[in-house]
């Protein structure tokens, strides 16, 4: 296992983080986040073509740059610490995972290079109403007339030219079917989610055309599942991480009483237990990622063991950040609450922490 | 060419060559190591004038794998004596040198740390043992606290104070002690976990001679925090030791002796980790393993567990690739604390009914409830987790200092516990 990061990975963050912070700074946020698609086409062509980006994780031989999920990770750690509005999570960690993992190498080659280039916007949909992640109880099953049934909590389902969808072969096993976004019976509706940063919608399917990922859809979603888990636990520690380090800036320079805040003993043991809460957390991504790119048998313990100490942490450093503001921290013109809110959705998003400590346990081996 | 210019092989060649000619198991312990302490094998980095020869510490590890292929048994490097020695080198005029260190490297002679008092846990520097002068002799009168060893120990590191009109840190002296004498009276000190790792030390009208003062009047601070960083240092090497060898020869058994004594105070101190490899085997025996409150309980501390598990390696790996140390390194102490206390919750949700019970009545022969009543100790041993929070956000986060009223002023007029 690989628990820090070497030199290239670390020169690879230092360039992500310097583009993020010309292209994604907060003004930039609140100004993608109050629009419909909730991106911006020029970053994230740039985000494709410059820094090849979506490219990462994708092998060579379908148009990627052949990277792990240790490099993903990386790249995730620091949308998060960006709050960067891209459909990067949806396209390339959700949908180009589950075609790669599951498509044949004709299905690969024929849909992954677009995803590579940037040229397509792709998601998965895996929860329906009920809003859960876990393959035993999706119930939309496959005809041979096609998909019908819901899909909810689709992350850029708006936006996606294409969308793999996990539902029910007619055998009853799980199946990953392609759809295409303007395909007939297809119908879609945003949804007001908390965090506007990240755009969700539902989808309805009425006897929707859907061709089927030709490998092991059941093991296929699994693997998809813990790629996600362990990438959204990387972002939620680069979110942590900067919820901690602006809360810390404020207090140093916020005078009560006549002297800095920051002097205040009760403030100095939340800033080390933040501190602390968030390092943990950024180790448990990391193992994640490093357990993942390594094939141990626990991957998918690890991965859900990050996911829920993640989006405890991340939640706890959001509530420690707003109170450390005060009650600037509660208005809607401090930043803090656009990571606050990024933090509540993703306690959800994918599954609670709740709920992966029962499927880590029922990974570990040790 | 000096020693420190040897290049590996050559040390390799001579250590070997050494053990060859005089390694025997069936010598005694203390006859062995005066051999090792003359030859300089048994530090090898200690400078050659004393019982070293100079080889950098690099070095070191070729000697130990040396002794290790033919089962040679080392100085006495465990206990409070190796933080005696490194203080001993670091401040010791050649008298102090020439008496204490044989004594230490044969481990004919052990040694305790009178730092600690009633009145002063974190705030080590307000130590008010008195030490004063009268005809010629050092004269010390106080209290001292969680000294481990102190009751077979012959001499004692102590800390005293010698100046009550100085500020607290300028008034200290650094004392060698002898334990054995009629001023000293020490009593165990009874835990609440039934074991006794400690003891209370009484000194009155104890007697230093002048020759045995470590360091300059006044600067007893600067040299306690050598024995400090040392004792720092030491707390991950002494985790190596297990319980010695379990070949034949009397060399060996003398050694077996010998850390039995030393790890005695030590018995419980996996129960106040909170002991994550019995989580789930405990869970099992209860056969409460598939209870989904349990398994919440039993997640959040193995998680708690890893991650702070990955930190450590974290912040080992990078310094091995010569990385400035970075916040992951300073945190594992607090982290500890965390993970102890998950532990005992997720061990008394296991235990049931069976967390009132202790003793053989208790679950796995006792050990869970040694567990229950012992993981309090990790978050004040060794530097409690309200002065590590302190250390982080000032050292780490360069967040303010606290302002204090006990530097400024001579340290008899600064307020103090009254003990006793």
């Amino acid at each position: 296992m690989q628990f820090t990061h070497s030199e290239e990975q670390e020169e690879f963050r230092t360039a992500l983080r310097r583009f993020l912070e010309a292209k994604s700074p907060t003004a930039e946020v609140r100004r993608r986040m109050a629009t419909d698609a909730g991106y911006d086409e020029a970053v994230w062509k740039s985000l494709a073509q410059d820094l090849a980006l979506t490219a990462l994780h994708i092998p060579e031989a379908y148009g990627g740059a052949g990277f792990g999920v240790t490099e993903l990770g990386i790249a995730c750690e620091e949308m998060g610490r960006a709050l960067l509005c891209a459909p990067f999570f949806a396209t390339t960690v959700m949908a180009a995972t589950a075609i790669l993992e599951g498509g044949s190498d004709d299905q690969k080659r024929a849909l992954l290079p677009a995803l590579a280039a940037g040229d397509r916007i792709a998601t998965l949909a895996v929860a329906e109403p009920g809003g859960d992640w876990d393959a035993a109880n999706i119930t939309m099953t496959a005809t041979a007339d096609g998909l019908t049934g819901a899909k909810s909590y689709v992350l850029d389902g708006m936006t996606a030219d294409l969308i793999v969808v996990a539902a029910k072969q007619p055998d009853g096993a799980l199946g990953l079917y392609l759809v295409e976004g303007g395909a007939r019976g297809l119908t879609r509706r945003a949804l007001a989610s908390v965090d506007p940063t990240r755009k969700l919608a539902r989808l309805d399917f009425d006897r929707t055309p859907a061709a089927l990922l030709a490998g092991d859809g059941a093991a296929a979603y699994e693997k998809t599942l813990d790629t996600a888990l362990a990438c959204l636990a990387h972002e939620m520690a680069g979110g942590a991480e900067r919820l901690r380090e602006d809360a810390l800036e404020y207090v140093s320079m916020r005078m009560q009483f006549g002297r800095s805040i920051a002097s205040f003993q009760v403030t100095k043991h939340k800033a080390a237990d933040m501190l602390l809460e968030v390092e943990l957390a950024k180790a448990a991504a990391y193992s994640a990622a490093s357990a993942i790119d390594d094939g141990d048998a626990d991957a998918s313990g690890v991965a859900s063991l990050a996911k829920s100490a993640g989006s405890d942490t991340y939640i706890q450093t959001a509530i420690h950040a707003v109170q450390m503001h005060g009650g600037i921290g509660f208005t809607a013109e401090n930043d803090t609450q656009l990571w606050f809110k990024r933090a509540k959705a993703s306690e959800a998003f994918l599954g609670t922490a709740t709920r992966h400590r029962e499927r880590m346990l029922a990974h570990w081996s040790a | 060419m000096t020693d420190a210019d040897m290049t590996e092989a050559q040390v390799r060649a001579d250590v070997r060559a050494y053990l060859k000619a005089n390694w025997d198991p069936n010598r005694s312990l203390v006859d062995w190591r005066k051999m090792l302490a003359e030859s300089g094998w048994g530090m090898p980095h200690w400078p050659k004038q004393w019982f070293g020869r100079g080889l950098p510490s690099g070095m070191t590890p070729i000697v130990d794998e040396e002794f290790e292929a033919v089962g040679a048994v080392g100085v006495a490097k465990m206990g409070i004596r190796v933080l005696a020695a490194a203080t001993i080198l670091a401040h010791g005029t050649d008298a102090h040198k020439a008496r204490f260190l044989p004594g230490i490297l044969t481990g004919e002679e052990t040694w305790c740390q009178l730092f600690s008092e009633p009145g002063s846990g974190s705030d080590l520097a307000g130590a008010a043992t008195r030490a004063d002068l009268k005809d010629g002799k050092w004269i010390v009168n106080g209290q001292k606290v969680w000294t481990t060893s102190a009751h077979h120990a012959h001499f004692g590191l102590l800390l005293a104070r010698t100046d009550w009109d100085a500020v607290k840190h300028k008034g200290l002296s650094y004392f060698l002690i002898d334990m054995h004498q009629p001023g000293i009276q020490v009593h165990q000190l009874a835990q609440m976990n039934g074991h006794a790792s400690f003891n209370q030390v009484f000194l009155t009208d104890a007697v230093v001679e002048p020759e045995n003062q470590l360091g300059e009047l006044g600067e007893g601070w600067k040299v306690a925090t050598t024995t400090l960083m040392n004792e720092r240092r030491g707390a991950d090497s002494a985790r190596k030791y297990e319980g010695g060898s379990d070949r034949p020869g009397r060399i060996y058994e003398e050694e077996r002796a010998e850390i039995a004594t030393v790890m005695a105070p030590y018995t419980w101190y996996p129960q106040r980790t909170g002991r994550v490899d019995l989580l789930i085997p405990h869970a099992k025996a209860k056969g409460v393993y598939d209870d989904p409150e349990v398994r919440q309980e039993v997640a959040r501390a193995l998680t708690l567990a890893k991650s702070a598990e990955w930190t450590a390696r974290r912040a080992r790996a990078a310094q091995a690739l010569g990385r400035p140390p970075g916040p992951e390194g300073s945190i594992g102490k607090l982290a500890a604390s965390h993970v102890a206390r998950a532990m005992n919750k997720a061990h008394t949700l296991i235990a049931g009914a069976d967390a009132m019970l202790t003793g053989a009545d208790g679950h796995m022969d006792g050990v869970i409830a040694e567990i229950l009543v012992s993981t309090p100790a990790i978050s004040i041993a060794g530097g409690t987790d309200e002065i590590q929070r302190n250390i982080i956000s000032e050292r780490i986060l360069q967040m303010p200092k606290e302002n204090r009223t006990d530097t400024d002023r001579p340290f008899r007029d600064v307020p103090r516990n009254q003990v006793g």
